[in-house]
Parts: C-alpha cells; sequence; structure tokens
C-alpha cells in the first residue's frame, strides 16, 4: 500500500535469466533421460532390434517385480519410521527453552554433516554378528547366539531411518513452529484433553510438514544406493543395486534403462500421490 | 445483579506469582467479584493482567493464593477441567475447521452428540448475527466476524467465567464500538461473569461494572469506573486513567476530608487527601484533570499565560503555562460563543471544586 515500489513478482522478469540453468538440465538431465528411453526400447544389447521387450520382461518377471516391490516397501517403512520418530522431535522442539532447541537442532542435523559411507559403516558396526548390539545384548545375558541384525530388512530399514531422518524432521519442525500457540490454549480452555487436542489441532495443521517429509524421507529412502547395499548385503536386492547389476556386471544396457523407466515411473506415482494430498491439505496452513 | 442466572462469582485470594527467574509477576493480588459482574483489568503492558487471566483459565500455576470459582476451589484443576471460557487477542480461530465446527469444538470434547452439536451451534451463531457463516472457514471472515464466532466458541461450554484477552484491540476504532456494545449485550443475555483484560482505560471504563487497575504486578485500585476516575486512590491511577495535570505543592493544613496545599505554581487550594493521610509541610502533587480546571476572573486560583488553544470539536484545550514555568491543561466545554483567548493572554485558573483536586504524598 505504500509509496515503495513492490518487489517485482518473479514471473515478469524475462526468462533470459534462467536460460543458464536451463541449458544445465537440457543438456546434463533431459537429454541423457531421453538417451535412456531410446535406449529402454531396444530388445537386443546390441541396440539393434526396436520394440518393448524389455517393459515386457520386466512386467512378467516376478523376480524384477519383487525387487520393485520391496524397494517400494522399503520405502513406506523407513517413511513410517521416520514419521513416528521425528513427530516428537519435532513436537519437542517447539516446546523447549531455546539452548535446548539448539541441541536439538544440532542433533538433527549431525547425520548430514557425516559422510553417508561413514554413516553406514558406523551400523555396519552397531549391527554386526559381534556389533554393539550383539555384543550388549550378550554381556547381558539376554541372548545366547547373536542375534543377525545385518543384512536384513529390519537393520536396511534402521540404518536408512537414521541417515534420512533430518529429511522428516526438519519440514516437521517448520510446519509445528507455524501452527499458533494459541490454538493449543484455545483447544484446551474448551474442554479438549490433549490427545483430542494433538489429533483434531496439531496433527491436520503439521499436515503439510507430514506431506514434505514422507515425500522428501521416501524418494531419498528407496534411492539410496550406498546403505541399502552395504547393510542390506548381498541378500537383499534393491532397485537401485539391481540396476547397477544390470548395467556395470551384465552389460544389459537396454534391460537397466527400461528399469531405470519403470523404477522412475513408480516413484513419480508415488511422489505425485503426496502432492495431491499435500495439496488438499495447503488450506490447513497460514490464515 | 439479579438477572444473573449463570454466572457465578469468582475470588482471586491473595495470588502471588514469581516468574522462574524469581521477578514477581503479580503480588497479593484480591479480586472479589459477584456473579454476573463485567471486571475490567485494566493497566500498561507488562502490569501483570495477562498473566493473572493465564492464572485464572488454568495455563499458569499461582505461586502462591487461591482461585475460587462458584464455591469450588480449582487451583488443582487443568484449563480443560476449570469451564472457563477465553476469548484470544488473536481470536485463535482453528484455520482447518468451518465456523459451525469451531464453534461446536468444546461440545464435541464433551462428547455431546453430533445432532446436538449442530444445532447449538447454529443457535450460537444465530446468537451473534452470522447464522449464515457456518460453513465458511476462519479466513473467509472479517476480523470483527471471527471475533463474533471466537464469542460464539467460548460460550458454548456455557463457561461459569467468561475471560476476554484485550478483545478489541486488532479492531478498528468503529468496529470497536460495535463490538463493545455486542460484547456487552451478549453478557447481559447470557449473565456470565465476564472479566476483560485491556489496556484501554475508555474500553474499561465504558464497559465494565468494575475496574481492576494494576501496575508492576499490584492492585492499585479496585472500584467502580466513576470511583476509579473521579476518586483516584493512588498518583498512578489518577495518571493513567483519563488525562490529568500533576501539580506539585506543599501541605499548609490537612484533616481527613480536606487538605490546603500551596501550589508551586503560586496559590493555595483546597484538595481532596487521595493517597491517605497528609501531614502539614509535606510536599505533595495535586492531580487536576483538565475538564475540572476553569478560568476564574477575580484573584483566586493561580496565574498563568495562555500558550496555545486547540479546538477539538465539542472542546477546546489551551495550554497554559503558570508561573512556576510548568505547563497545565485546560478543556473547556463548547457552549455558545467561547471568548476567545488570545496566545499570551493573562489567566487565572482554580479548581471546579475542591473534590476535583486529588492530593497525593509526594513520593522521590
Amino acid at each position: 500500500m505504500g509509496a515503495a515500489p513492490a518487489s517485482r513478482d518473479v514471473t515478469s522478469y524475462g526468462m533470459g535469466l534462467a536460460a543458464p540453468l536451463a541449458l544445465f538440465f537440457l543438456v546434463f538431465f533431459v537429454a541423457p533421460l531421453l538417451q535412456l528411453f531410446w535406449l529402454s526400447l531396444h530388445n537386443d544389447t546390441a541396440g539393434l532390434q526396436w520394440g518393448l521387450g524389455q517393459y515386457l520382461h520386466f512386467l512378467t518377471d516376478p523376480f524384477s517385480l519383487g525387487v520393485l516391490g520391496s524397494t517400494l516397501l522399503l520405502g513406506a517403512e523407513v517413511t513410517a519410521v521416520c514419521l513416528v520418530l521425528g513427530f516428537p522431535i519435532a513436537w519437542l522442539y517447539q516446546r523447549v527453552g531455546p539452548r535446548l532447541q539448539t541441541i536439538i537442532i544440532l542433533i538433527v542435523l549431525l547425520p548430514l554433516l557425516t559422510s553417508v559411507v561413514v554413516r553406514t559403516f558406523a551400523w555396519i558396526v552397531i549391527l554386526g554378528r559381534q556389533g554393539i548390539i550383539n555384543a550388549t545384548l550378550q554381556w547381558l545375558g539376554v541372548i545366547d547366539t547373536p542375534l543377525k541384525l545385518l543384512y536384513t530388512q529390519f537393520g536396511v530399514v534402521i540404518a536408512l531411518a537414521q541417515v534420512q531422518m533430518p529429511l522428516m524432521t526438519l519440514p516437521l519442525i517448520t510446519a509445528l513452529g507455524r501452527i499458533d500457540p494459541n490454538l493449543d490454549d484455545a483447544s484446551c480452555s474448551l474442554g479438549a484433553g490433549s490427545w483430542r487436542t494433538f489429533f483434531r489441532i496439531v496433527l491436520p495443521l503439521s499436515l503439510p510438514g507430514v506431506i514434505a517429509g514422507c515425500t522428501l524421507t521416501y524418494a531419498a529412502a528407496i534411492t539410496a544406493f550406498i546403505t541399502q547395499s552395504l547393510v542390506g548385503g548381498g541378500q537383499m536386492l534393491f532397485m537401485p543395486m539391481y540396476l547397477y547389476q544390470q548395467a556395470s556386471t551384465l552389460q544389459n544396457w537396454p534391460f537397466a534403462a527400461a528399469i531405470s523407466i519403470i523404477f522412475l515411473l513408480a516413484v513419480l506415482a508415488v511422489v505425485s500421490v503426496f502432492t495431491t494430498l499435500g495439496r488438499m491439505s495447503r488450506g490447513y496452513g497460514g490464515a | 445483579m439479579a438477572d444473573a442466572p449463570s454466572g457465578r462469582s469468582l475470588v482471586v485470594d491473595a495470588v502471588t506469582h514469581r516468574y522462574p527467574s524469581g521477578a514477581l509477576a503479580v503480588e497479593n493480588i484480591n479480586l472479589d467479584i459477584k456473579g454476573g459482574e463485567i471486571i475490567a483489568l485494566l493497566g500498561p503492558s507488562g502490569c501483570g493482567k495477562t498473566t493473572l487471566l493465564r492464572i485464572i483459565a488454568g495455563f499458569i500455576a499461582q505461586t502462591q493464593g487461591r482461585i475460587i470459582i462458584g464455591d469450588d476451589i480449582v487451583d488443582a484443576l487443568p484449563p480443560n477441567k476449570r469451564a472457563v471460557g477465553i476469548v484470544f487477542q488473536n481470536y485463535a480461530l482453528f484455520p482447518h475447521l468451518s465456523i459451525s465446527e469451531n464453534v461446536a469444538y468444546g461440545l464435541a470434547a464433551r462428547g455431546i452428540d453430533n445432532v446436538t452439536r449442530q444445532r447449538e451451534a447454529q443457535r450460537l451463531l444465530e446468537l451473534v448475527q452470522l447464522p449464515t457463516m457456518a460453513e465458511r472457514l476462519p479466513r473467509q471472515l472479517s476480523g470483527g466476524q471471527q471475533q463474533r464466532v471466537a464469542l460464539a466458541r467460548a460460550l458454548a461450554i456455557k463457561p461459569s467465567i467468561l475471560l476476554l484477552d484485550e478483545p478489541f484491540a486488532a479492531l478498528d476504532k468503529n468496529l470497536r464500538l460495535d463490538m463493545q456494545i455486542e460484547v456487552k449485550r451478549l453478557q447481559r443475555v447470557s449473565g456470565i461473569t465476564t472479566l476483560i483484560v485491556t489496556h484501554d482505560q475508555e474500553e474499561a471504563l465504558s464497559m465494565a461494572d468494575r475496574v481492576a487497575v494494576l501496575s508492576h504486578g499490584k492492585l492499585e485500585q479496585f472500584g467502580s469506573p466513576s470511583d476509579v476516575y473521579d476518586r483516584p486512590q493512588t498518583l498512578f491511577v489518577n495518571t493513567f486513567v483519563g488525562s490529568t495535570n500533576r501539580m506539585p505543592g506543599v501541605v499548609v493544613s490537612a484533616d481527613r476530608t480536606a487538605a490546603k496545599v500551596r501550589l508551586d505554581a503560586g496559590a493555595e487550594i483546597i484538595a481532596r487527601p487521595a493517597g491517605g493521610t497528609l501531614s502539614e509541610g509535606g510536599r505533595v502533587t495535586v492531580c487536576i484533570r483538565p475538564e475540572h480546571l476553569q478560568f476564574v476572573g477575580d484573584e483566586t486560583g493561580f496565574a498563568g499565560v495562555i500558550g496555545m488553544s486547540l479546538p477539538l470539536g465539542a472542546t477546546v484545550v489551551h495550554e497554559v503555562t503558570t508561573a512556576d514555568g510548568s505547563g497545565v491543561k485546560v478543556s473547556q466545554a463548547r457552549i455558545g460563543e467561547t471568548r476567545a483567548l488570545e496566545n499570551g493572554a493573562a489567566v487565572r485558573l482554580a479548581p471546579l471544586a475542591p473534590s476535583l483536586a486529588n492530593a497525593f504524598p509526594a513520593t522521590l
């Protein structure tokens, strides 16, 4: 309303400024993607025979479908664990003093400051046969023989959940911080207990953060090649490793390309479900 | 209050609250509020009035003292068990719930069935004159409408006490008056004991049956609006409520009902000893409101020189410089043709009546 010129709407700037980035994406992202797609449309490894054979092969092969299924399931499990563990942390963050807030944010961010390889090896040390967990449990006399933790679905989910936790916690902290603290008091003064307040007020209003966190965690978990392969070991096969084997070990590039495209579409489908949910819940924020 | 069917009494009994840092938020507050009264908690920001409100609501556990609603000591009850309705300064409507869901929220928490809830929500929305807004979201309503919804939501749980935290601060001036009338109407209809926290003295004086003035966590005065305005008990109340001229002076003679004070401005006047007994020869501050000063023709009163005259519509305010160099304001009603007063004109001033000049012992 003032006389000061309002900052210009970003859409009114010339598109020229975006050209370098657009060019970069065109050359290094769009072009390889199209090449990948083109490659996947060949039935033989030499790339002479056109056809949808690779897709047909994947979609009729129970083993391949199993790998896809277990990868998507892995993502769902990691996301669920991150949400269940991350929400209380974010909730706590909004209710403690500034000093504790600094400590919490440091703990949340710490995983991001160490290499994913280092973190994954740490989990191998923790989960191994002679690892910290087994050694402690044996010393306490809870178990006689070591538990198999490494190279199991459980191990992969736990390790991935720790690795991806910041992606869940940070959007949740932001979303919970946007909720007017008076709403808590209002709900309480109207006779609602803590659980009703949580499920009727806090949770619905934090949904944008929940959905953002889930999308990020999910996408990161199912593509986490290093953690999946190192903690999962040889017995657990997920899409990124499957893809790698087909491309690098077996040199079956067309099939690897088809796997990529199918994986990409599957991830896009899940992410777009999240995005749709996010759009529906957007009305909850702000106001 | 004969027309107060549902209003319960509220007693704030020697309530003291210390922050964890040890600083006093409120100190030894005693309020005895009858069922159905409207009380204003008036004070500048930081005087502890919001803390007191939150103690009554149960959000803060006081360090000492008791809160008694009706016949019940409620100190052990959490906020959701106290049946105290609150209207927050920013209304705190639930942004993701429709207007009718907002109003029915407290009823749902009490396990009341859906049909009754809807009917009750509609009844309350009619009470606050928003019957057609039930399906909208809070952000689709104007500020005044949102406040009506906040009121309806608080009233829905049939609270024994209604607390309003700076309820009109966010509204523009015209809307504020409408809402003040509206709140007073609703309070009359429901008969609910109501506590309004405000820093706006006009709001406190116009709306409340009694006004509690707070300063620095202490209760300065608790009385009717006219008591607070005309018979202030402390210098703070006299200066905070309404505007006043502070004129220093020395007590010439004093008894319980009247004191003769020699003003530094150069005249002897009779004043009311407002803050307890005055001792002869003691320094005092005499407070006289601008509308309680008049120009006098004879040699009574004190002399001054007109500095500036501001015609403010119904009144004219004159800035007068007195003999000791301090300035006083004189407010004159515009009756007929007011005598024009030139800048620099010599005038004499005196209070309208001795009871309208309040003498407080000077504090250094």
